[in-house]
C-alpha cells in the first residue's frame, strides 16, 4: 500500500517532448514507473521515448486508460494544461511547472472544486512511491521503501527527509511536495489525511515553511484526527517579514505566516517539532520507537 | 514588482477611481512650478519611495503656499527615507509628488489581495483607515470587512452593499462605492496584480470617495504578459544585489549578518540560514542557486555573496538531486580560483555524484573546508565567522 501513485498507476506526461518532460519521462521510465505515453499537441502520432505521442491528454486517456498526469508546460499554457487533464478523467494531476500566475491558479482551483480529481503543485518535486512509481523530478535513488510518509511544500527539503529516514532504515511509504505556490492543489492536511489510513505508513514527516496558515490548519486536523506520530519542521524562522524567499508563497505578510506561530501550533497539536532540519529523520526514528515500546506494553 | 504612488494613482485614473489633482517633480523648481498649476490653498508634498510608514518617517508634507512646497521637496530629494517597512539603509528619493490638499471628513481602508486559505481574491475594508491596518486587526479585529469574490461568478452588488454599509456609507455613496469596487477588480484583473490598497480613500467635506494613497503590487510571476508594467519598474528602489542576483535567475534577499550561504532549493535556503542561527550565528543572506545550477551560475553566486563586505564566512550546502553534485564542485574551485576568496570557504554536498565532488574538492589544494553534513557544516562556518577579519 501507499498513497496516491503505485506500480499500477498508468502515467502519463504532458509536455513529453519538451526538454525537461523529455528528461524526467526518461528518469522516471528508469526508475520504473509505468508510463504510457504523452502528450504534446501537433506532435500526435510520433514514438517519443520508445512511447506514443498525442495531440490531446482525451486521446492519451482513450488509447492507454492513463489515469495519472504529470505536466512539465511552460507556466503559461500550464493552467490550460491542467484543467485538460481534469476534463480528460486522469485521477491525479502532478504539476511541476513553477512560474504560473496566481491569478491562472485561482480560476483552475475554483473550477477543479467538486471534480473528482486530485491535484498536486504547482511549484513541486512531484510524488513517489519508492520502488513503484516516481512522477516528478525527485532522485529515485535516494529513495527505500518502507513506512514514513513524506509530505512538503520544499523540493530540496524533502529529499533531506528522505535522505535521513533511508539512512536510518526507515525507508518511507509515500512522498508528496505539495508545492510552494500561495495557490495549490492538496494541501498538508489533504495529504495527511491520506497518510493516516495507508496502512503501509507507520509514521509523518511533515516539513512546512513560513507564509500562509496551511501548517496551523494542519495542526488542527492532527490533533482531531491523527493517531500516528507526526514530526515537523518548519523553514523560515530567520527570515525578515515582507521578503519573499525564493518559493512565491514564502513570504510573512501583514504579520501571519511567520514560523514561530506554526511551530506553537503544532506544538499544542501534539506533534514532535525541531528546530534543525539534521532532526527530522532521528526524531521520527524515536518517535517510532516509542511507539513500539507503548504498542507491546498492552 | 511594486509601483511609486504616483504610477498606481494614474493608472487609478484610467479606470475612473478618484485622485486628487498631482505633478511629479525631481527638483525644487519643477516641485513649485507643480504647485502653482494645481489648485490651493493647501498642497501636499510626498517622497516617492517603495515603502509605507512615509507619514511618520517625515516623507510626507503638508504645505501652505508654492515656496514651502519647493523648500519641502527641497529637503526631500537626494535624501533616503527611513521608515519602519525600509531597514536602517532607507530608501533613495528621486521624485516627490506634489499634491492639492484634500477637504478630509472621514478616513477609511481598502484593499485587494489573495485570500491564501480560500485561494480567491479579496476585499479587506475598514472605517479604521488612515492607521496601521495589520494593528488594526491585531486589536480591533471587528472593525474589518472582508469579502471573498469567486472567480466564476465575480464580485457581486451585495458584496459591495456590505462593505459599503459596513463602512457606513449612505446614499449616493454606496452606489460610488460599487463603482469603484467594480474598477478595482478589473484592474486588479487586467493587470494581474497581487495588492491593490487605498488607504486611506477618504469622504471629503462635501461627500465625495476619494483616493488619497495609492499602492500597487504587480505579482512577479504574471509580469511576461504585463509589458505595461514591466516599464514602471524602479531599479533604484530595489537592493543592488537583489537585482544583479535577478539578471542571473539567482533568487537573493539580503540580511543582516555575516555568513554568506549558497544553497541548491529555496526550502534548503531557508533551512540553512536558520541552522547558522540555531548554531550562534547570523546569516548574511538568503541565495537559491536553482535547480539547475551550472559552473557559471555558481561563479556568479560567489562573486555576488563575497561583494557584501560584511561577509566572514560561506557556507555552500547542496543536495544533489537532478543537480550534479560533480558540476557544483567543479563551479566552486573555478569560482574560488577565479573571485579570489579570502573568507573560509565550508562545503557541504550530499546527493548525486556526492563521492566524486569530494575527490574534485580535495584535490584542488584551495582552501576549502568539507563538512560531513548539514550540523557540522553549520558549525564549522559559525566558528570560522566567529574567528574574524577577512584576510
Amino acid at each position: 500500500m501507499s498513497i496516491l501513485v503505485n506500480r499500477k498507476s498508468r502515467v502519463i506526461c504532458q509536455g513529453f517532448t519538451g526538454k525537461q518532460g523529455t528528461f524526467h519521462s526518461e528518469q522516471a521510465i528508469a526508475y520504473g514507473t509505468n508510463l504510457v505515453g504523452g502528450v504534446t499537441p501537433g506532435r500526435g502520432g510520433e514514438r517519443h521515448l520508445d512511447r506514443l505521442v498525442f495531440n490531446t491528454v482525451h486521446d492519451a486517456v482513450a488509447a492507454t486508460g492513463a489515469d495519472v498526469s504529470m505536466i512539465y508546460v511552460p507556466a503559461p499554457f500550464a493552467a490550460d494544461a491542467i484543467l485538460e487533464a481534469a476534463d480528460a478523467g486522469i485521477r491525479l494531476i502532478v504539476c511541476i511547472t513553477e512560474g504560473i500566475p496566481v491569478n491562472d491558479m485561482i480560476k483552475v482551483k475554483a473550477a477543479l472544486a467538486g471534480q473528482r480529481c486530485r491535484l498536486v503543485g504547482p511549484n513541486c518535486p512531484g510524488v513517489i512511491t519508492p520502488g513503484e512509481c516516481k512522477v516528478g523530478i525527485m532522485p529515485g535513488f535516494i529513495h527505500k521503501p518502507g513506512r514514513v510518509g513524506i509530505v512538503s511544500r520544499s523540493g530540496t527539503l524533502t529529499y533531506e527527509a528522505v535522505f535521513q529516514t533511508t539512512n536510518l532504515g526507515l525507508g518511507q511509504s509515500s512522498c508528496v511536495g505539495i508545492g510552494g505556490d500561495p495557490v495549490r492543489g492538496m494541501n498538508f492536511v489533504d495529504v495527511i489525511g491520506l497518510f493516516e489510513k495507508d496502512e503501509d505508513t507507520e509514521g509523518i514527516v511533515m516539513v512546512g515553511e513560513i507564509g500562509g496558515s496551511d501548517e496551523e490548519a494542519a495542526a488542527g486536523y492532527i490533533r482531531r484526527h491523527v493517531s500516528k506520530p507526526v514530526v515537523a519542521y518548519i523553514a523560515g524562522v530567520t527570515a525578515p517579514p515582507g521578503k519573499r524567499m525564493g518559493h512565491a508563497g514564502a513570504v510573512i505578510a501583514g504579520g501571519k505566516g511567520a514560523a514561530e506561530d506554526k511551530y506553537t501550533a503544532l506544538e499544542a497539536a501534539g506533534v514532535r517539532t525541531v528546530r534543525s532540519p539534521a532532526e527530522l529523520g532521528s526524531a521520527m526514528k524515536s518517535a517510532l520507537a516509542s511507539r513500539r515500546r507503548r504498542a507491546k506494553k498492552r | 514588482m511594486n509601483l511609486h504612488e504616483y504610477q498606481s494613482k494614474r493608472i487609478f485614473d484610467e479606470y475612473g477611481i478618484a485622485v486628487p489633482k498631482g505633478r511629479i517633480a525631481a527638483s525644487e523648481p519643477e516641485a513649485v512650478a507643480a504647485a502653482r498649476e494645481l489648485a490651493g490653498p493647501v498642497w501636499v508634498v510626498k517622497a516617492q519611495v517603495h515603502a509605507g510608514g512615509r507619514g511618520k518617517a517625515g516623507g510626507v508634507r503638508l504645505c501652505r503656499s508654492a515656496q514651502e512646497v519647493g523648500r519641502a521637496a527641497a529637503a526631500m530629494l537626494g535624501q533616503r527615507l527611513v521608515t519602519k517597512q525600509t531597514g536602517a539603509a532607507g530608501l533613495p528619493i528621486n521624485l516627490v509628488y506634489v499634491e492639492s490638499g484634500s477637504a478630509i471628513e472621514r478616513e477609511l481602508y481598502l484593499s485587494l489581495l489573495l485570500n491564501r486559505e480560500r485561494g480567491r481574491i479579496a476585499f479587506v475594508a475598514s472605517a479604521a483607515g488612515g492607521m496601521d491596518i495589520e494593528e488594526v486587526a491585531a486589536h480591533e479585529p471587528e472593525k474589518i470587512l472582508r469579502a471573498d469574490i469567486d472567480p466564476a461568478a465575480g464580485l457581486q452588488s451585495y458584496q459591495c452593499r456590505r462593505l459599503a454599509f459596513g463602512l457606513g456609507l449612505a446614499g449616493g455613496q454606496v452606489a460610488e462605492f460599487e463603482r469603484i469596487a467594480r474598477a478595482l477588480y478589473r484592474l486588479y484583473l487586467d493587470r494581474d496584480l497581487s495588492l491593490i490598497e487605498i488607504n486611506p480613500l477618504i469622504v471629503t467635506k462635501d461627500g465625495q470617495l476619494v483616493a488619497l494613497d495609492a499602492k500597487i503590487n504587480a505579482e512577479a510571476n504574471a509580469l511576461y504578459r504585463q509589458p505595461a508594467l514591466v516599464l514602471l519598474r524602479d531599479p533604484s528602489q530595489e537592493d543592488a544585489r537583489e537585482r544583479a542576483a535577478s539578471e542571473h535567475d539567482l533568487n537573493y534577499v539580503s540580511l543582516d549578518g555575516n555568513i554568506a550561504c549558497m544553497v541548491n532549493g529555496a526550502g534548503l535556503a531557508m533551512a540553512t540560514m536558520d541552522l547558522i542561527k540555531l548554531h550562534g550565528g547570523a546569516p548574511a543572506n538568503f541565495l537559491d542557486v536553482g535547480g539547475t545550477a551550472t559552473a557559471e551560475r555558481v561563479t556568479a553566486a560567489f562573486r555576488l555573496i563575497l561583494s557584501n563586505e560584511r561577509v566572514r564566512a560561506v557556507l555552500v550546502n547542496i543536495f544533489g538531486g537532478i543537480v550534479r553534485c560533480d558540476v557544483i564542485a567543479e563551479g566552486i574551485v573555478q569560482a574560488v580560483q577565479q573571485v579570489g576568496v579570502t573568507v573560509p570557504v565550508i562545503v557541504r554536498l550530499e546527493g548525486t555524484n556526492a563521492d566524486r565532488a569530494r575527490k574534485i574538492l580535495s584535490a584542488s589544494k584551495l582552501a576549502i573546508t568539507p563538512a560531513k553534513d548539514l550540523t557540522d557544516a553549520a558549525t564549522k562556518a559559525v566558528r570560522s565567522a566567529s574567528r574574524g577579519a577577512r584576510r
